[in-house]
């Protein structure tokens, strides 16, 4: 299990602004009366994308008013699943997979990276307050091994020039292109597929 | 080689476009209401026929899961829930499925629910997956408004609703009972079992769960015939597999094979050999990061199917298959795994939640050489304390690799961790040490 702290600083409010209340809604709608509490997990992530990436505790004790729950039970999954940011994490929130299957293909010059161009340490802002990084444990693009993600974008075979330019990118506020960067478009054996060619040259 | 016109997932290189008109083109929606019509025995016949089993791991027999649905529907309703929420190191089939044949699996959906009488389908989709799972939203959306879902679902008078439950980050909801209090809202903790999710899971009603690749090869193989996927394979591991190769190849891949396929085979013909050519293989891990990892010498017979690879005292898992050449230091490999599981720990049972990072620490000491020599064994027994004492496989899964490390790496081990805290060497100290008690060769 790991560890997570809310943010020492917190506002002293939070609501849902009409957008984001309106795909709530939608969304209790899927789970069957009275199973509203269902609905948590993704109120929890509407929080997250309305207030900049992170989840106040205002927002936990105004998820559970709306869904008629105990706000411990709310506190409870915010600080289970590890997708929750209960502290600010910047605008571009880059997560490096670092596990076996990563690792084995470089995963740390990653990490270099990140370090050289975001903070030294983990969960730390960048000087610019922008950007912030983490070590996280498999994202399930082994096959696309070194990767990492940025917000809700996949970047794959990586290696430490390209994070290099990826990150200078998001510093100065541009999104680069997500997906692999040795130009895959899919999972295929790159130079080497003998399956389903016929389809690959029709 | 697998001909390519037994190969079920046709678009898993995005090569025809992953819509919905494409996916007609390539059969999928085409007689659905006909498949349906035959009813829910012969579906569940046929699926017993094929002899598929579950490829999320656990290998259970699908046919015989949807059997244990109750035949008439009581007060409560039921429910089926797709497994989306992968994972293990080392996989990522699912992924492809998701974004390159979606409508396989919503296809599947429909015949699945049918067959166990369930109205309510839930996706449950890693929150990672999120661009992917945008994509088979707009997939459900598209098959909605072309009626093949919803009300009266592709004109065969069933009803189906299919929903999309994003996790967050908790590899620990890939297990069964875990997803459901996940979707229940609640933090993802296994439940005891029995009582059986087929009878009582989600909300309390009998649901049964399915991995997404499972769901996604019925609709074929009830369009070719239990018999033809029953053919492919052998015995009890039959069909076809989706195998993702990773790590120290060339050209890292998803290719669906048939089941029982050579290991070296799948290395070498379609990923492109190991990195440094095969001498330089070290070990690989077949299955997902749980299962333990398999030496070179045995890689050269191995085929890669669940009873063959149980019988090397591994197993086939999600067949996720890790390549570790002789440039990896084999210790810190398995070290990051037991990382993985001491931060995915859901932290329920006391063995687990302890044991967990006791093995992570053990096996960090372990490859700087900072061990000593009885910790080995000790290793070995704090596995044997997690296996077969948690409410989940969670227990085995995080013990296994380790237990794999020491049963074909031990002299590794034994030689880089050589420190030994028992004095026995005379060091001429006399009033430290009692002289009667020292070994009079040492």
């Amino acid at each position: 299990m790991s560890l997570k702290r809310p943010a020492k600083e917190q506002p002293e409010s939070f609501e849902f602004n009409s957008s984001s209340l309106d795909t709530a809604n939608k969304i209790i709608a899927k789970y069957p009366k009275g199973k509203q509490q269902s609905a948590v997990m993704a109120l929890l992530y509407i929080a997250q994308r309305q207030n900049n990436n992170w989840i106040p505790l205002a927002a936990m004790k105004y998820i559970a008013k709306i869904l008629d729950m105990p706000y411990i039970k709310v506190y409870e999954v915010a600080t289970f699943y590890s997708m929750y940011n209960l502290s600010p994490v910047g605008k571009y929130f880059v997560q490096v997979c670092t596990t076996t299957p990563c690792m084995i293909r470089g995963a740390n010059k990653l990490v270099e990276a990140c370090k050289e161009k975001i903070s030294e340490n983990e969960s730390e802002l960048s000087q610019d307050k922008s950007c912030s990084w983490i070590e996280v444990e498999c994202l399930g693009a082994c096959v696309n091994a070194p990767m990492m993600q940025i917000n809700d974008e996949y970047y794959e075979d990586l290696n430490k020039e390209k994070t290099l330019e990826i990150l200078d990118k998001i510093l100065k506020g541009d999104i680069p292109k997500p997906g692999s960067y040795r130009g895959r478009v899919n999972n295929e054996p790159e130079n080497n597929r003998k399956t389903l060619m016929e389809l690959k040259n029709a | 080689m697998l001909k390519d016109k037994d190969r079920i997932f046709q678009n898993l290189y995005n090569d025809l476009g992953s819509d919905i008109i494409s996916a007609q083109k390539r059969g999928d929606w085409v007689n659905t209401k006909e498949i349906i019509s035959k009813g829910r025995d012969w579906i569940i016949n046929e699926v017993k026929e094929s002899q598929l089993r579950g490829r999320g791991g656990a290998g259970f027999p699908t046919g015989l899961k949807w059997s244990f649905a109750p035949k008439e529907v009581g007060s409560r309703p039921h429910y089926l829930v797709i497994n989306a929420d992968e994972s293990e190191p080392g996989t990522c089939k699912d992924r492809d499925i998701l974004r390159f044949e979606p409508h396989k699996l919503i296809e599947g959906c429909l015949i699945a629910s049918y067959a166990v009488q369930a109205h309510v389908c839930y996706i449950y989709i890693r929150g990672e997956y999120f661009v992917d799972g945008q994509k088979l939203q707009a997939a459900i959306d598209d098959a909605y408004e072309k009626k093949l879902i919803g009300k009266n679902a592709s004109g065969t008078g069933w009803d189906l609703d299919i929903y999309i439950h994003y996790g967050a980050g908790a590899y620990i909801c890939g297990e069964e009972t875990a997803l459901l209090e996940s979707i229940e809202g609640n933090k993802g903790q296994p439940r005891l079992k029995p009582p059986f999710p087929a009878l009582i899971g989600l909300y309390g009603c009998p649901t049964i769960i399915n991995n997404v690749e499972t769901i996604a090869v019925v609709p074929t193989i009830l369009r070719r015939g239990g018999k033809w996927f029953a053919s492919l394979g052998r015995e009890k591991n039959t069909g076809t597999k989706i195998f993702c190769i990773s790590g120290n190849v060339n050209s890292p891949c998803n290719v669906e094979e048939e089941m029982n396929i050579p290991l070296k085979e799948l290395i070498e013909a379609h990923a492109g050999g190991v990195v440094g050519g095969w001498d330089n293989l070290q070990a690989v891990i077949p299955g997902g990061s749980s299962m333990p990892l398999i030496p070179k010498e045995k890689c050269e017979t191995l085929t890669m199917d669940f009873d063959s690879l149980a019988a090397e005292k591994s197993g086939l898992g999600t067949a996720g298959v890790v390549v570790i050449n002789k440039d990896q230091d084999i210790i810190k490999c398995m070290a990051r795994i037991a990382r993985f599981y001491k931060h995915e720990s859901c932290g329920q049972c006391t063995p687990c939640r302890e044991g967990s990072g006791w093995m992570w620490r053990m096996l960090e000491r372990m490859a700087k050489g900072e061990a000593s020599k009885d910790e080995i064994e000790m290793l070995g027994d704090v596995t044997k304390q997690i296996e077969g004492h948690t409410i989940c496989a969670f227990g085995e899964g995080s013990s296994w690799p380790v237990q794999g490390l020491l049963r074909h790496f031990k002299d590794e081990i034994k030689k880089r961790n050589k420190f030994d805290p028992i004095v026995k060497e005379n060091k001429n100290i006399p009033y430290l040490v009692d002289q009667h008690l020292l070994d009079k060769n040492a």
